[in-house]
């Protein structure tokens, strides 16, 4: 089994099966991390190229220890140490990678698609970790193996998705993903936060917090993007917090197995109160950045290939 | 199946149980007893093959050893070459195999290629006291210096021919079968 597709764009591309060998891989992957010695020899000579244009942690530090657990030899690229800043183009540094051969290029960038037309110039698979607002299918294939292992399955499950949906990426690769896997999206937040229109996605949506997580299996919060936001979409964070923090009383609304997710990083005390994010009962934070190494050793695995 | 295939019948249920209950005495023999033998079964048929060895070694000297099951497909030499990806399954060897005794089980020997993997594998696991390698079947053609300790049934083939190992556990029935390629 490989799959047929060159570059990972987003969720809306997968299919359901590839999403499902996807997950199965990636489940064989998770033993890896918990051995002694945690490297095998699978990508021996391949070269991984982590292209950020944007400030990251987890996904940056993911993607590296992928690579690296799979033997490939992983290169990083921030924009700040990078000829970006003397005002080399994306096409043109996409280019000069390409021309070193590397097998696989990780990128994140500000704008949306970006992704998109690195895969259309070059030769070189691409993974999208995240483009703006639009995409960051990594983060969702993570969270609905988070999800799976928890709950043993995604069809039929209740999901709330609370926040900035608009800004999210997490959001709408969830959106797509979760939908295709037969799982029910509520989504919430303030109305500046949501997009016109976005029930299309066949989603189902609040205003109100405690409307949406009625029932729900799962909810997953969303960090308030405060770098995105041109123009102030709300008042305070004092007032958002009062009105879309997930806290010990409001969370009594979900089932009582509810499972809590958070993308990262979480602003503590604004979407999510600390208690909940601490509780071991309810927060699979930690349980999601885990399962995200194994995701990417999964698709590093399946998109790497011969030149038959 | 169809007809005009030509299979041969080589070994029955009854005939792959004697040659396990053979090993597995084999096995208590060479490392006198069962102290510090563990069992790692290669996937897929390696893995029942190792679980019956269990069973009937557990039979013979009262008490279980520990059994571990391997995937190689990470090891194999051709991964990166190769542009078929092979379903990766579960790899659970949920025991140190430091300065353990540790028996290979797998069911057709041929290349040895899958054996180099296995071996580099369960050294990335810990560092063992000796690595034995159990098979039901040897077909020869081997393309690296490896051999097996224990043998169900040295069966000599030619290249165009293809042995399998059909096991209850996975096909409905137990039985060896060469068939001539087409």
């Amino acid at each position: 089994m490989k799959l047929e597709k060159k570059d990972i764009l987003g969720m809306k591309d997968l299919t359901v099966e590839e999403i499902n060998l996807i997950l199965e891989t990636a489940e064989s992957f998770l033993e890896i991390s918990t051995r002694e010695i945690k490297k095998v020899p699978t990508l021996r000579g391949k070269t991984i190229i982590n292209l950020f244009y944007e400030a990251s942690t987890r996904t940056r530090t993911s993607f590296e220890i992928a690579g690296k657990r799979l033997s490939a030899d992983t290169v990083n690229i921030s924009a700040s140490t990078s000829s970006v800043i003397k005002g080399e183009t994306l096409i043109d540094t996409a280019r000069n990678l390409e021309a070193m051969n590397p097998d696989v290029i990780v990128i994140r960038h500000s704008a949306a698609g970006a992704p998109h037309l690195l895969a259309s110039l070059v030769k070189q698979s691409i993974i999208n970790a995240g483009d703006g607002a639009h995409e960051h299918p990594t983060q969702a294939l993570l969270d609905m193996m988070t999800i799976k292992e928890k709950k043993g399955k995604i069809s039929g499950l209740k999901v709330a998705i609370v926040g900035d949906i608009t800004h999210s990426r997490v959001a709408r690769s969830n959106i797509y993903g979760l939908s295709k896997m037969g799982a029910q999206v509520f989504l919430a937040g303030p109305a500046t936060m949501l997009p016109r229109n976005i029930e299309q996605m066949g989603v189902k949506v609040y205003n109100k917090l405690e409307d949406a997580i009625v029932g729900a299996d799962v909810v997953m919060m969303l960090r308030i993007q405060l770098e995105r936001q041109k123009q102030n979409i709300f008042p305070s964070l004092r007032e958002y917090s009062q009105h879309y923090c997930l806290n010990r009383s409001n969370i009594k609304r979900a089932k009582k197995d509810v499972i809590v997710m958070h993308p990262g990083p979480i602003n503590r005390g604004v979407e999510i109160s600390p208690d909940i994010a601490d509780d071991p009962s309810y927060s699979v934070i930690l349980d999601q950045v885990n399962k995200g190494v194994a995701v990417r050793m999964a698709l590093l695995y399946l998109l790497t290939g011969g030149n038959e | 199946m169809t007809e005009n295939r030509n299979i041969k019948i080589v070994m029955d249920s009854d005939g792959i149980d004697r040659c396990l209950t053979r090993i597995a005495y084999e096995i208590l023999e060479k490392n006198k007893g069962k102290e510090n033998l563990v069992l790692v079964g290669i996937r897929t048929g390696g893995v029942y093959l190792a679980e019956r060895l269990q069973k009937k070694i557990s039979g013979i000297e009262a008490g279980k050893i520990p059994l571990g099951i391997l995937d190689i497909t990470l090891y194999r030499d051709d991964i990166s070459t190769s542009n078929k990806k092979p379903r990766l399954g579960k790899t659970k060897i949920t025991f140190s195999l430091d300065n353990k005794k540790v028996v290979l089980v797998d069911d057709v020997l041929f290349t040895g290629r899958t054996i180099r993997a296995a071996m580099d594998a369960l050294i990335d696991f810990g560092r063992p006291k000796m690595i034995q390698l159990a098979v039901l079947i040897d077909r020869g053609h081997r393309e690296l210096p490896i051999r097996a300790d224990f043998v169900g049934k040295n069966l000599p083939s030619s290249l165009w021919e293809a042995v399998s190992v059909n096991l209850v556990e996975k096909n409905g029935i137990d039985e060896v079968v060469i068939e001539e390629g087409t």
